[in-house]
């Protein structure tokens, strides 16, 4: 085992410290000590505001989580449609309330299980699902009125929406009832997880067409989790992963107002969602910054009237970047903490990571220890009972201002090169979190940053766990059943339904439509991006280091 | 002497480029030069970028869980073209049990989540010695 280095200095009050000196998991420096002299700039009303009340700093619900708790929702998806089936029902029965589908690369990247670039791929990082008759056995036996579904996907997102939207009428779900959110957040994809397969103006596109549509179509649908999570496991600090964020929600806000659609039609079905990690304080501190903030955007620079066009709500994912894969069980530790942090910064919903994800997709013990976290803080620790609890802290205010105005300062840099888009296009942000991420590296491997198990206390060795292994099996069975609907469904309506999206994509029109027939004529999803590509083309990013 | 030179490929479906363009830059701040390939590319193209660039290493970043198909495809390549010599290294999430079969491939190092960089660059150190300048 090894002790920490200890770099003692002496404080003012002649105490030794046990650092030259202190900061943020971020590299933010922070003092000793917060007094009232660090808030004396902020104003209650203006800055504040009770919770349920413009700017929302303190919250979007004036009753916090006494009226109803976050949403429990446990991302999940691996191997073949019945098996996640399977793992949703036990999730749906242990007491989740909402579900979230991990979808493979393959479908990620717009790609059938029976193409080349799948070899490997498939039902390994998450579902595969190819076409409509996969989407029909994932929710078999799951009433899609009654829950509420996260899907995260991205480029291909309208192309699964249409197929959960098939699939709800087919149970005969009314659409207008239907409620649950697509990630849809293809400006993060280019910015740090890179699943992208459109260049980015017309993936903005995509993402107002189904604005568009469900403002019409699925009024309680979120169309977007506009994303830091991924932005901040690709190494960001915290306050980039706000600012970024931020700027992509004001990008897609702006993309859809100029596309004719009113500002508050469309942006209170907006959601985001933050990564939970590890340092505490400056995490509240982020989530209340971020709720202030869009508040403010919405309200003077868009000029939203509707109330819920202020209210940021989000939800949070705990972080992955911290799982280590040394003594896994410390991460159930590690996700507590980190769930804490995101209940007293007033999380609508939340997924808790397994002790095993350094390792593989989790185990059903795992997810449903993770699942439980989150009900212990919910019932046992007390922190729902009060609203925002940590409110007034000399500390938590002064870092929760300190935030919005890093925010602000990415903000005018972002505006002048042009929006996010552009800053995309010239690499901005992706440099900007390159450099955080090589950073934080040296400062472990320095030991500046310590990481229990990894560069301190370390054990010699570490007792192996069973994982979840996903074999080849899947590949076959997902190519079988491809080859099978190929056989089955109608050629003829099949190719009018992807030439009259091939011209949608090249006219003005909104693409939602003609993916619904594409979809009902059992197009798979690399068919419907293919017709896309052949309009639109493909993105590709010039490596750098 | 010339530097050591690496190929940093990042194969497969996966974007995740953190791993890989941290330890490309950790390489490179280590006195190597670092050629990084981008994202998904094919064990065709790593090889003809290991060839293109007379690669004394390679290293593959992958944590999608497509390894077992990725890894012995890139070394039969490798033998084809004759570059039994070039040192392979893979980082990312590969399971305990997969560990044995990668090395049986000839695959020389494989760093798992929370290695040190130092680990590396020390593992490359010890395994390849800088060439001559090519004249």
């Amino acid at each position: 085992m090894m002790e920490p280095a200890s770099t003692a200095t002496t404080s003012e009050s002649g105490n030794a410290e046990r650092a030259p000196s202190f900061k943020t998991i971020s590299g933010r420096p922070i003092k000793r000590l917060y007094t009232a002299d660090d808030i004396n700039a902020i104003e209650y009303e203006r800055d504040l505001g009770d919770p349920g009340v413009y700017p929302y700093t303190r919250g979007i619900h004036a009753d916090g989580y006494r009226g109803k708790l976050w949403t429990m929702r446990q991302f999940a998806g691996f191997g073949t449609p019945e098996e996640t089936n399977e793992r949703y029902k036990q999730l749906l029965a242990a007491g989740g309330t909402g579900l979230s589908v991990a979808f493979d690369l393959p479908t990620l990247m717009g790609r059938d299980p029976d193409h080349p670039l799948a070899l490997g791929e498939v039902g390994k990082c998450g579902v595969s699902i190819a076409s409509l008759a996969d989407m029909e056995r994932l929710f078999d036996g799951i009433p899609l009125g009654a829950i509420t579904t996260s899907m995260t996907i991205n480029s291909p997102a309208p192309m699964i929406f249409a197929m959960y939207l098939v699939v709800a009428e087919q149970q005969g779900a009314n659409w207008a009832t239907l409620s649950g959110t697509i990630q849809n957040d293809i400006l993060k994809e280019f910015i740090a997880q890179k699943e992208y397969i459109f260049p980015p103006r017309p993936s903005m596109r995509l993402i107002t067409d189904v604005f568009g549509f469900c403002a019409k179509e699925v009024p309680r649908w979120n169309t977007i989790s506009v994303s830091g999570y991924h932005i901040r496991e690709a190494g960001a600090t915290a306050a980039q992963e706000l600012a970024f964020t931020l700027a992509d929600g004001i990008e897609y806000a702006q993309w859809g107002v100029d596309a004719g659609l009113d500002v508050d039609r469309f942006v209170p079905r907006m959601s985001f969602f933050f990564n939970a990690h590890s340092d505490f304080f400056e995490e509240i501190a982020k989530y209340r910054a971020a709720r202030k903030i869009w508040s403010r955007v919405m309200r003077e620079r868009f000029g939203a009237k509707d109330e819920r066009s202020w209210k940021l709500r989000f939800h949070a994912q705990t972080a992955g970047v911290s799982l280590t894969a040394q003594q896994p069980y410390n991460n159930v530790v590690r996700t507590a903490l980190q769930a804490l942090s995101a209940v007293l910064g007033g999380t609508n919903s939340l997924h808790t990571n397994s002790l095993d994800e350094a390792l593989a997709l989790p185990t059903a013990d795992a997810a449903t220890l993770a699942l439980r976290t989150q009900q212990i803080i919910a019932h046992e620790t007390g922190v729902t009972d009060v609203v925002d609890p940590l409110g007034g802290s000399y500390f938590v205010e002064r870092l929760t201002k300190d935030m919005e105005d890093e925010a602000y300062a990415y903000f005018e840099t972002i505006d002048r090169l042009g929006g996010m888009v552009a800053a995309i296009e010239q690499g901005f942000p992706q440099r900007e979190i390159a450099e955080s991420a090589y950073r934080f590296q040296q400062a472990v491997e320095r030991r500046d940053q310590l990481i229990v198990g990894v560069n301190a206390y370390q054990d010699a060795t570490d007792e192996p766990m069973s994982i979840l292994y996903i074999d080849d099996k899947v590949a076959i069975t997902q190519q079988v059943r491809l080859d099978e609907v190929r056989r089955r469904r109608n050629g003829p309506r099949l190719d009018r339904a992807l030439q009259e999206l091939r011209l949608v994509a090249q006219g003005g029109d909104n693409t939602i439509y003609p993916l619904l027939e594409c979809v009902r004529a059992y197009a798979t999803v690399g068919e419907m991006c293919d017709a896309l590509r052949e309009v639109w083309g493909e993105w590709e990013e010039v490596p750098s280091i | 002497m010339r530097k050591i030179r690496v190929v940093i490929a990042k194969p497969g479906l996966d974007g995740h480029d953190r791993g890989a363009k941290v330890i490309a830059r950790a390489l490179r701040d280590a006195g190597m030069e670092v050629i990084y390939t981008g994202l998904r590319q094919t064990p065709e193209q790593i090889v003809t970028a290991a060839l293109q660039e007379d690669a004394d290493v390679i290293g593959l970043s992958i944590l999608s869980g497509a390894h077992m198909h990725i890894c012995p495809k890139v070394m039969e390549l490798l033998h084809q073209n004759g570059l039994d010599d070039v040192l392979v290294l893979v980082g990312g999430i590969i399971p305990d049990v997969d560990v044995p079969k990668l090395q049986a491939l000839g695959i020389d190092g494989i760093f798992l989540p929370g290695s040190p960089m130092k680990d590396i660059v020390d593992f490359i150190h010890q395994r390849v010695q800088p060439r001559a300048e090519a004249l």
